[in-house]
């Protein structure tokens, strides 16, 4: 349950800047999760219930953009979607591919007041 | 237990430098995360009013504060504090030559196993320090300082893996010689250590051929963030149902750079290779 830390630093960042900023309320988080970050979404909505209380995202409405996971073939150039490290590129069915996306793991926006 | 983040799940930990010369086991208990606990909740809020009001964008707010909504484009990286720590560490490592290796399996894999013979055979020929990750016990430290190396124990409590935070104050205690070999024995979990970088130089995964053949298929992180796979216990494969061309064509898949070595710390079979690849990254190390 890696979970709990990765929801912990979250409080931390969204606390920090909200703070900086003079916010007394956060009102909206917004996370960017790839499909690819090591993130279990369940793990993650169970640390977050357990984790918020009593912090400035108790109440705060969670947004979550799901990044698809996105590679490049290093043997013929082809980019295509991938669900998993071991997928082949469709083209050549080799597995040497570099991950454009998909690994995001961060705090994207705060909407503050 | 911290009431705001109930620490006791997340990571309170323990450290214990284990010392032959100090049979007195040194004792720190440390609440290691960054957060600070102040929230301080002024009362701007003591008024309740509905924020749907809020979307109209011209209204009187009756109250006196300026009340604005703001978004803040943060665009930061969860892990950015553990990463930062995880680049100091490695510095650190890098200035005094310290080859630093993260060891990661499941529960029983051989990770103590397989420190303990490399510890016993080649401590004529390197320097080595070990950190030991455990949620309880200094039972893996006690079995490292059997072999007379310098050990410190990290106990994470519930925490089911070790971070960059944990392995600064490990090595501050521990202090690691220069040009030395520093194991880090992670928490025995195939899952939550993948995302924490600790600053080490390599990342070694390790099987053992009881575990089933799919392991790789099952816990692809860890395989693609390792370097070296070591599939342990390969004096088990005429008693267990492994295909060994299997994990390693399914874990080169997941990860095409990973290098395999076969080995058995209770045969010794397999045993040069390993010792091979660690003293060819030691040289590396010492040449850049
Ligand atoms: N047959 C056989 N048993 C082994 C081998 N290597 C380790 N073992 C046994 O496997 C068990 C677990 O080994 P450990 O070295 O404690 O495993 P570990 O990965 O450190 O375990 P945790 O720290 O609890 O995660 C012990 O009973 C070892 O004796 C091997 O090569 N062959
Ligand atoms: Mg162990
Ligand atoms: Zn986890
Ligand atoms: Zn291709
Ligand atoms: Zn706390
Ligand atoms: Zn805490």
């Amino acid at each position: 349950m890696h979970e709990l830390s990765i929801v912990m630093s979250i409080i931390e960042i969204a606390e920090k800047q909200a703070k900086a900023a003079n916010a007394s309320v956060i009102e909206e988080i917004e996370l960017d999760i790839g499909t690819l970050s090591g993130v279990a979404m369940d793990a993650l909505e169970f640390a977050w219930q357990q984790a918020v209380k009593q912090t400035m995202l108790q109440d705060s409405l969670r947004k979550i953009n799901r990044i698809e996971a996105k590679a490049k073939c290093l043997d013929c150039d082809t980019e295509f979607t991938i669900e998993k490290y071991d997928d082949a590129c469709p083209a050549c069915g080799e597995h040497l591919l570099n991950i454009l996306q998909g690994k995001e793991l961060r705090v994207k926006s705060l909407l503050v007041s | 237990m911290c009431a705001t983040c109930g620490c006791d799940s997340g990571s309170k930990s323990t450290f214990y430098l284990l010392d032959n010369d100090q049979p007195q086991h040194g004792y720190i208990q440390s609440h290691s995360h960054g957060h600070d606990h102040s929230h301080s909740h002024s009362d701007d809020h003591l008024h309740q009013h509905s924020h749907d009001d809020h979307q109209g964008l011209l209204h009187d707010h009756s109250h006196q504060h300026p009340h604005q909504r703001t978004v803040i484009d943060v665009e930061q990286d969860v892990l950015h504090q553990n990463n930062l720590l995880a680049e100091r560490n490695r510095g650190y490592f890098d200035a005094k030559n310290i080859l630093a290796l993260n060891l990661v399996s499941s529960p029983g894999s051989g990770k103590t196993s397989l420190l303990e013979r490399t510890l016993n055979d080649l401590k004529g020929d390197l320097r080595f320090a070990v950190i030991e990750g455990d949620q309880q016990t200094t039972n893996d430290a006690d079995r490292i300082l059997a072999t007379d190396t310098r050990v410190l124990q990290i106990n994470t409590g519930k925490g089911c893996h070790l971070d960059s935070q944990m392995i600064l104050q490990a090595v501050q205690q521990l202090k690691p010689a220069e040009n030395s070999v520093l194991f880090i024995e992670n928490v025995g979990n195939l899952v939550c250590p993948a995302m924490f970088d600790l600053g080490e130089k390599e990342r070694v995964v390790i099987i053992s051929v009881t575990e089933g053949d799919d392991k790789p298929l099952k816990y692809p992180d860890m395989f693609h963030t390792s370097t070296l796979c070591i599939i342990n216990k390969t004096d088990l494969l005429p008693y267990v149902p492994f295909d060994i061309e299997k994990v390693k064509l399914n874990a080169k898949k997941i990860n095409p750079h990973l290098e395999i070595i076969e080995l058995s710390c209770t045969s010794g079979e397999g045993l040069p290779l390993w010792y091979e690849w660690l003293k060819s990254k030691v040289l590396t190390v010492a040449v850049s």
